[in-house]
C-alpha cells in the first residue's frame, strides 16, 4: 500500500477524513458499550443478557452468527434501529429550543475531546516517534478538560427546559456534581505536569508529552506514572467516575428516586445521544487515564514502545508499528471500559450528601496535599 | 481567511454580549454569556493564543456560567422576567461605558502599535505555557496576588452576608 | 424494657475511606461473572414441574374414556371469579354410561379470570376438574384465552381412577335387577 499518496492530498481533506474515520469508529465503540454493558451486567447477575435478536440473512453464517447472537450483538443493531425509527415527541409543556439543544450540545464536546488524545504512535522516516493525533496542541490536556466541562450544560439545559421536577432536580445535581468534581480532577494531574516539565524543558501540557516521559530508560524514566504518583491516579480515577456521572457517582440520572433524572422527558433518538455521548465520555477519560497514569501505547512498564519496535524490527514499518500502538492503547482503554462496567454492577449509588462530601472534604484536600508534597518533593530533586 | 474570521468571531462576541443585558429571560442571557466568551476565545485562537483560549472555556464558560445557571435555576424555575433597568443602574453602565471609552482612547493615543512583524521565533506570549506562566509570576505577580485577595475578600463578604450570624456560638 | 440499645462501633479509618469495601464487592462480583448463569433460558429449557403443581384447570377422563363431570355445576358456583360457565346436557339413552345421566354440554373456562385458586378441584365431588402441570397460557385474543371443554380435555388427558363409581353403581343396580327377577 503506498502511502505518501495520502500524504499529497490537501490538509482540509485529510484532517477531515482523519476526524470522521475517529468519529466513524468512537461512535459505534460508544454504541457497542452500551450493549457490553447489558452483558456484564447481566453475567455478574448470573444470567446469560440478550442473546436472541438475529438478522435474516446473517442467520445462515454457519459459525459466527450464532455466536455474534448469543453475544447480542444484533440486539445492538435492532436497538439502534428502534431509536432512530421511533416517534421521537416533544412533550408540550417543554422549552422546545434548549429541549432539542441539550442532546447536539452532549454529543458535540463528548466527539470532540478526541481530535486532542492521542491513541497512538509510529517512527517516521526520520526515526522520530510521532503520535497518532487528530490535533497534537501543546495545551492538550487542558483542551481536554475544558471541551469535556462544556458537557455540563447539556445535563442543566435538559433538566432546566424539560420543565418539570425530577429533571430539573437531576439537572441541578448534576452541575453541582460535575463542577465539584472538576477541581479535584484538574488538581490531581498537576503532579505529573510538574514531574513532565522538569526545570530546562520546554513547557508542555500536550499528552503526547506524558507518555514520552513515561518511555524514557532508566528506572525513573521508564515507570508509569500510576507507581510513581499513586495518589493522583486515585483522585483522578475517582473524579472521572463522577465527572462522567457513573456509578456510585450517578446523581443526575439515580433511577430510583429521580425517575430517569435529566433525560426523563426524552425518548427515542434524543435520548439515545445522552446515551452515546455519556459512553463517549467514559471511553475519552478511561484513554485520558491510560495516557496520563499507564504509559499511553507502552506495553508493559520499563517496556516503551519503541524497545518492542527494535524487537519486532519494525521501527521502518510505520503501519504496522501504529496498529500495534493503537491495539495495545486500546485494550488499555477497553480495560478501564471494564472497571467502569465492573464498578457499576458491584456498587451502590451514594447518598448526594455523601457525594458533596466526598467531593469537597475529601477528595478536594487530598489532591491539594498530594500537590503540596509533589512539589516540594520535585523541587528538592531538581536542586540536587 | 484570518479577517472573515475575525470579523465572524468579532460580530458573535459583541452581539452575543449585547443579548445577554438585553434578552429578558435568564437563562438566555446566560446562554449568550456562554456564547460571547466561546466567540472571545476564537479570537484568542486566531491570535495564537491557544493557551487564554482554553484557560477562558475551562474557567469561565466551563464552570462560572455552569454556576451562573445552577443558581438561576435554584433561585427561579423558570427563568423569570427580567425587571426594567433601575435608574441606578443606567447610571452606572452610562459611567462605566464612559470610563471604557477613555480608556480605548488613552490606549489608541498612547500606546505603542508594533507595526514590525514580529519574527516566527518568538512565540505569543498567551501561546506557551512556559512563557505564559513565568511572566505570571515575575512581571505580574503583584496584580494576580491582589486579584487572588480581592476574590478571597469577595467571597469571605458573600458568606458573612448569606450566613445570618445570631450571636457568637453560631461561628465556628 | 423490651428495647435493647446496640452501641454501634465507629467505623475504622479503611471502612471510611470505603476502599476494602470496594474491593471485597469487586472480588465478589468478579466471581459472579465468570461463573456460569443460574437462570433458565424458557422456550428452550423448560423448568421441572414437581408433582403437586396447581396450574391450568382441566378436565379429566377416567380409564375408560368416559367424561367424568356429571355438570353438577358446584365448580361454577364456588368459582371466585366466576370463570366457570358450564352448559349442562343430557347423555342420550344410547350410551353406555347413559346410566349417569348428566353430563356437560359446553363446559367454558376463561383463563383470563382464572386466578388459579384450585377451590373447583376441591370442590368437585367426581374429581373431574383438575390443577395440573400445564402452566403457560398465551393468546392473541381474548376469544383464545376461553378454555372450552374440548380444549379442556386435551389439556387434561386421563388419569388413574381408584373408585369407578360409577361402574360399581352399573353393575351393582344390574346385579339388583337381576336379583329381583330370580
Amino acid at each position: 500500500m503506498d502511502l505518501s499518496s495520502y500524504f499529497d492530498l490537501p490538509l482540509w481533506l485529510r484532517l477531515c477524513l482523519q476526524s470522521g474515520a475517529v468519529i466513524a469508529v468512537l461512535f459505534p465503540i460508544a454504541a457497542a458499550c452500551s450493549m457490553a454493558e447489558r452483558k456484564m451486567a447481566a453475567w455478574i447477575q448470573g444470567r446469560p443478557g440478550p442473546n436472541r435478536t438475529i438478522m435474516p440473512l446473517l442467520a445462515w453464517i454457519p459459525i459466527l452468527a450464532p455466536l455474534l447472537q448469543r453475544l447480542g450483538l444484533f440486539q445492538l443493531a435492532a436497538d439502534g434501529g428502534k431509536f432512530v425509527f421511533k416517534e421521537d415527541p416533544i412533550p408540550g409543556h417543554v422549552n422546545k429550543l434548549y429541549f432539542v439543544l441539550a442532546p447536539i450540545l452532549a454529543m458535540i464536546p463528548a466527539l470532540t475531546t478526541v481530535s486532542v488524545v492521542p491513541i497512538g504512535a509510529y517512527f517516521n522516516h526520520l526515526g522520530t516517534l510521532v503520535p497518532i493525533v487528530l490535533a497534537n496542541v501543546d495545551v492538550g490536556l487542558l483542551a481536554v478538560f475544558a471541551i469535556s466541562s462544556l458537557g455540563v450544560y447539556s445535563l442543566i439545559l435538559a433538566g432546566w427546559a424539560s420543565n418539570s421536577k425530577y429533571p430539573f432536580l437531576g439537572g441541578v445535581r448534576a452541575s453541582a456534581q460535575l463542577i465539584s468534581y472538576e477541581l479535584s480532577m484538574t488538581l490531581s494531574v498537576l503532579p505529573v505536569f510538574l514531574w513532565v516539565n522538569a526545570p530546562g524543558t520546554p513547557g508542555s501540557l500536550s499528552l503526547f508529552d506524558v507518555v514520552q516521559s513515561q518511555s524514557q530508560p532508566g528506572f525513573w524514566g521508564g515507570m508509569w506514572f500510576v507507581f510513581l504518583m499513586p495518589v493522583s491516579a486515585f483522585v483522578f480515577l475517582v473524579a472521572l467516575f463522577a465527572e462522567t456521572n457513573r456509578q456510585p457517582f450517578d446523581m443526575p440520572e439515580s433511577e430510583a428516586d429521580l425517575v430517569g433524572g435529566f433525560h426523563t422527558e426524552y425518548g427515542a433518538f434524543k435520548w439515545s445521544l445522552f446515551f452515546v455521548a455519556e459512553y463517549c465520555h467514559m471511553i475519552v477519560g478511561s484513554a485520558v487515564f491510560v495516557l496520563l497514569f499507564l504509559g499511553g501505547w507502552n506495553p508493559l512498564p520499563w517496556v516503551p514502545l519503541s524497545s518492542v519496535a527494535e524487537w519486532l524490527g519494525w521501527v521502518d514499518n510505520p503501519l504496522l508499528l501504529g496498529v500495534l500502538a493503537i491495539v495495545l492503547f486500546l485494550g488499555k482503554v477497553f480495560f478501564f471500559i471494564f472497571f467502569f462496567m465492573w464498578v457499576r454492577w458491584t456498587l451502590p449509588r451514594f447518598r448526594y450528601d455523601q457525594v458533596m462530601k466526598i467531593g469537597w472534604q475529601k477528595l478536594l484536600p487530598l489532591s491539594i496535599g498530594n500537590l503540596i508534597v509533589y512539589a516540594l518533593a520535585i523541587a528538592l530533586l531538581s536542586r540536587r | 481567511m484570518a479577517n472573515i474570521l475575525f470579523y465572524l468571531f468579532s460580530a458573535i462576541t459583541l452581539g452575543t454580549a449585547l443579548l445577554v443585558v438585553t434578552s429578558k429571560n435568564a437563562v438566555n442571557s446566560a446562554m449568550f454569556f456562554l456564547l460571547s466568551l466561546t466567540g472571545t476565545a476564537s479570537l484568542f485562537v486566531l491570535l495564537d493564543a491557544y493557551l487564554l483560549a482554553v484557560l477562558l472555556v475551562l474557567v469561565y464558560a466551563g464552570a462560572v456560567v455552569a454556576l451562573f445557571l445552577f443558581i438561576i435555576m435554584l433561585l427561579d424555575m423558570q427563568g423569570g422576567n427580567r425587571k426594567p433597568f433601575a435608574r441606578a443602574t443606567m447610571a452606572a453602565s452610562v459611567i462605566a461605558a464612559g470610563l471604557l471609552v477613555v480608556g480605548v482612547l488613552s490606549f489608541l493615543k498612547r500606546g505603542q502599535i508594533i507595526t514590525a512583524p514580529l519574527s516566527e521565533s518568538t512565540p505569543a506570549v498567551g501561546a506557551v505555557l512556559k512563557l505564559y506562566a513565568s511572566q505570571l509570576f515575575t512581571t505580574y505577580l503583584l496584580p494576580v496576588q491582589v486579584v487572588g485577595f480581592l476574590l478571597l475578600i469577595a467571597m469571605l463578604g458573600v458568606i458573612v452576608l448569606s450566613k445570618r450570624f445570631e450571636g457568637l456560638g453560631d461561628i465556628k | 424494657m423490651s428495647v435493647i440499645p446496640v452501641e454501634r462501633k465507629p467505623l475504622s479509618f479503611a471502612e471510611r475511606t470505603y476502599i476494602p469495601q470496594i474491593l471485597s464487592g469487586l472480588s465478589t462480583t468478579f466471581k459472579h461473572l465468570v461463573a456460569p448463569p443460574v437462570t433458565m433460558e424458557y422456550p428452550e429449557q423448560r423448568p421441572e414441574i414437581p408433582r403437586e403443581y396447581r396450574g391450568v384447570p382441566t378436565l379429566v377422563k377416567d380409564p375408560n374414556g368416559r367424561e367424568k363431570c356429571v355438570s353438577c355445576q358446584l365448580c361454577e358456583f364456588v368459582c371466585p371469579p366466576k370463570a366457570i360457565r358450564i352448559t349442562p346436557g343430557e347423555i342420550p339413552e344410547q350410551s353406555p354410561h347413559a346410566h349417569v345421566e348428566k353430563g356437560p354440554k359446553a363446559f367454558d373456562i376463561d383463563m383470563l379470570r382464572c386466578i388459579y385458586c384450585g377451590l373447583c378441584q376441591e370442590v368437585c365431588p367426581e374429581e373431574a376438574i383438575w390443577l395440573q402441570k400445564q402452566y403457560s397460557m398465551t393468546g392473541y385474543t381474548r376469544a383464545e384465552m376461553v378454555n372450552n371443554k374440548e380444549r379442556l380435555y386435551d389439556l387434561g388427558g386421563t388419569l388413574p381412577d381408584p373408585h369407578f363409581k360409577w361402574d360399581k353403581k352399573k353393575a351393582a343396580e344390574e346385579a339388583a335387577a337381576h336379583g329381583g327377577h330370580h
